[in-house]
């Protein structure tokens, strides 16, 4: 799978290669500033790109304007934000196309390698890969919210791994159930918040988070 | 008469007149009982204060005639233009009755006010009042010349003016008079009333002074920006300290022991090595909202619209943000306004009780450009500044940029907080 980096910090930028290296995938340019990026973006054709928000040389939100542009120019270019602190007002920019293949993650989650992979992989398949911070902060947000307060607790589990992007066996194995337990809890919740039922895993992440961040 | 070609410009140029006539005749009806009665019971208290009476009376009395004085401040912008600046020494807020007092009298602010009270009960009065007379004495002298002067006269002479009327030929006299008035009128009215507030202005502005003022109100705001700010950094200095400093060090000397058990016992190295990476995201957790208190990443990134939008989607209040700023302003000013409207949206999610916040941030470019940032709940109301309250810090904040703070916060809401700090966008 061909990657594009850019990040500014050459140890973290390092560190990333070694490791989306070590799980197979090919660093196709691993830049350091936004130009750099736009013109790897529209040079090399990767299968996703993993991107800092704040990027030289205006160290502003550099990064993600970038990834904002490259996704309008081609649309679904899978891309994952990272960034040291989390906004949902960044998280809804990425989301407003409802196009998919988007990521957005605090950078300590590349700690654990595995899940860092993991949605890295999800996002370039075209799926949605949020912070948990994020939806955190969405449910906190809606939480005398009635809707919301018909959910059983364990739904309302389910409802933020699914809001993460997680498909219904990712679910599954975190909360050690059967896919099928986790399949009637998602319908569930589908009803109660009063959700067009999908099938399709991504589309049905994209409505689940924008019923989430839809104004009160 | 070029106004008279143009009849929409006729008909603004009366109602102009008409506008000066009618203030001036409210202001000067106002003006009479409240000055007397402000200028009489100033004396009296102050009259008092050797038997001890005074002592109470006199602040909350001064503190009166100061709302007075800023209503007419207000009305000479709003009607006329004309700014008319204050410069009133603050006050502690804890001072006792005989500090507040004599703090009161030695200020330079509070005796041109009294002045003032006694000028707008005399030269005020008239010049107020004085369009609307201008305006109505030709309607009498209309009124004699269409015959009224038959009943006024009473068979011998009324003096219309200087026009003694008592025929015919005299009473198209006082007309033509009345005509001549009303002429002045048309061109007077409003410079008259400008002139009233010029008066205000003459008596009120602390004019020469204002430069020694100004450098005590800077004086007095570095010193609080200094205190602030020292604060600040002590505060900073504790949390790193206690906080991520400190764990970090733990962190080194849990990789120290699983360096040691790596051979001995594999399985207690493995789940020392998972505490430590949980310390790490606990760290930056502490270290992330360390940041978010000095200097908020949106802020930086996007400027004071967006992180104030970012603010209000973290609120458990639904909050409606409006930004009109076609700029950025400067990094100390956007960072002040930034958590001036924190604070203020923090009070009123806490102290409100409202289930629904608008903010409203622009800029507007009269006088060097001013930053306006409103924020407004229909809560319970019955917000102040002062006391221990979030307020008094928001206000000491912007004090630094000359900014100000005004609450409009009546007992069952709604509460809007307005700040205002001048300031160019770039």
């Amino acid at each position: 799978m061909r990657v594009v980096l850019a990040e500014d910090l050459f140890l973290l930028r390092d560190g990333l290669v070694r490791l989306l290296e070590a799980y197979g995938f090919e660093i196709v340019a691993a830049v350091e500033s936004g130009p750099e990026l736009a013109r790897a973006l529209a040079e090399s054709e990767p299968d996703v790109a993993v991107v800092d928000v704040r990027l030289p040389p205006t160290h502003t939100d550099e990064g993600l304007q970038c990834a904002l542009t490259a996704r309008r120019d081609r649309p679904g270019l899978p891309v994952l934000v990272l960034s040291q602190h989390v906004e949902q007002l960044y998280a809804r920019e990425l989301l407003a196309d409802g196009s998919g293949g988007v990521g957005y993650l605090l950078k300590d989650r590349v700690f654990d390698a595995e899940q860092f992979v993991d949605a890295v992989r999800r996002v370039a398949a075209g799926g949605t890969a949020m912070d948990p911070q994020v939806i955190q902060q969405l449910l906190a947000r809606r939480a005398d919210d009635r809707p919301l307060g018909g959910l059983t607790p364990r739904e309302l589990e389910v409802l933020e791994l699914m809001a993460q992007g997680r498909s219904n066996a990712a679910i599954a194995g975190q909360l050690v159930v059967t896919e099928r337990a986790i399949a009637k809890h998602t319908s569930n919740i589908f009803t109660k918040l009063g959700l067009e039922v999908s099938d399709d895993d991504n589309r049905r992440v994209l409505a689940v988070l924008a019923y989430l961040d839809r104004d009160r | 008469m070029t106004t008279n070609t143009n009849s929409g410009g006729f008909r603004s140029r009366a109602r102009e007149v008409l506008l000066a006539a009618v203030r001036g005749l409210a202001l000067a009806l106002v003006i009479l009982p409240v000055s007397v009665l402000c200028f009489a019971l100033t004396a009296v208290s102050v009259a008092l204060i050797p038997i001890g009476a005074g002592i109470v009376t006199t602040p909350w009395i001064l503190g009166g005639v100061r709302d007075v004085a800023d209503v007419r401040r207000r009305l000479a912008y709003e009607w006329c233009g004309v700014r008319i600046r204050s410069a009133y020494r603050p006050l502690p807020a804890d001072a006792n009755p005989w500090a507040k007092t004599f703090g009161m009298l030695r200020d330079p602010q509070v005796g041109r006010d009294a002045l003032w009270l006694f000028v707008d009960m005399t030269a005020g009065f008239v010049t107020a009042l004085l369009p609307a007379v201008l305006l109505l004495y030709p309607l009498e002298g209309f009124a004699v010349a269409a015959g009224l002067w038959r009943v006024l006269s009473g068979g011998g002479t009324y003096w219309y003016a200087f026009v003694p009327v008592s025929g015919p030929p005299t009473a198209l006299g006082a007309a033509a008079t009345a005509v001549v008035l009303l002429v002045g009128a048309w061109y007077l009215c409003p410079r008259l009333l400008t002139a009233h507030f010029r008066l205000t202005r003459a008596v009120l502005d602390p004019g020469e002074g204002e430069l020694v003022e100004r450098v005590r109100v800077l004086t007095e705001t570095r010193k609080d920006a200094v205190d602030t700010s020292a604060a600040e950094l002590r505060r900073i200095e504790r949390d790193l300290h206690d906080g991520a400093q400190a764990r970090l060090v733990a962190m080194g000397m849990d990789l120290g022991t699983v360096e040691m058990l790596m051979d001995k016992d594999p399985a207690k190295a493995r789940e020392l090595l998972a505490q430590t990476r949980r310390a790490s995201v606990e760290a930056l957790g502490e270290l992330r909202d360390l940041v978010r208190g000095i200097h908020p990443p949106v802020l930086a990134e996007r400027g004071l619209g967006d992180a104030v939008r970012a603010l209000a989607l973290r609120l458990p209040v639904p909050t409606e943000v409006t930004v009109e700023l076609p700029g950025r302003a400067d990094a100390p000013v956007e960072s002040a306004a930034y958590f001036a409207v924190s604070e203020v949206l923090t009070n009123a999610v806490k102290h409100s009780g409202a289930d629904r916040i608008w903010v409203d941030l622009h800029h507007v470019g009269e006088g060097g450009g001013m930053l306006r940032i409103s924020v407004t709940d229909h809560g319970r109301g019955g917000a102040v500044v002062g006391a221990g309250s979030g307020l008094a810090g928001v206000e000491r904040r912007l004090g630094t940029f000359d900014g100000v703070l005004a609450v409009s916060s009546p007992a069952g809401g709604p509460t809007m907080v307005t700040m205002e700090i001048p300031c160019a966008l770039s």
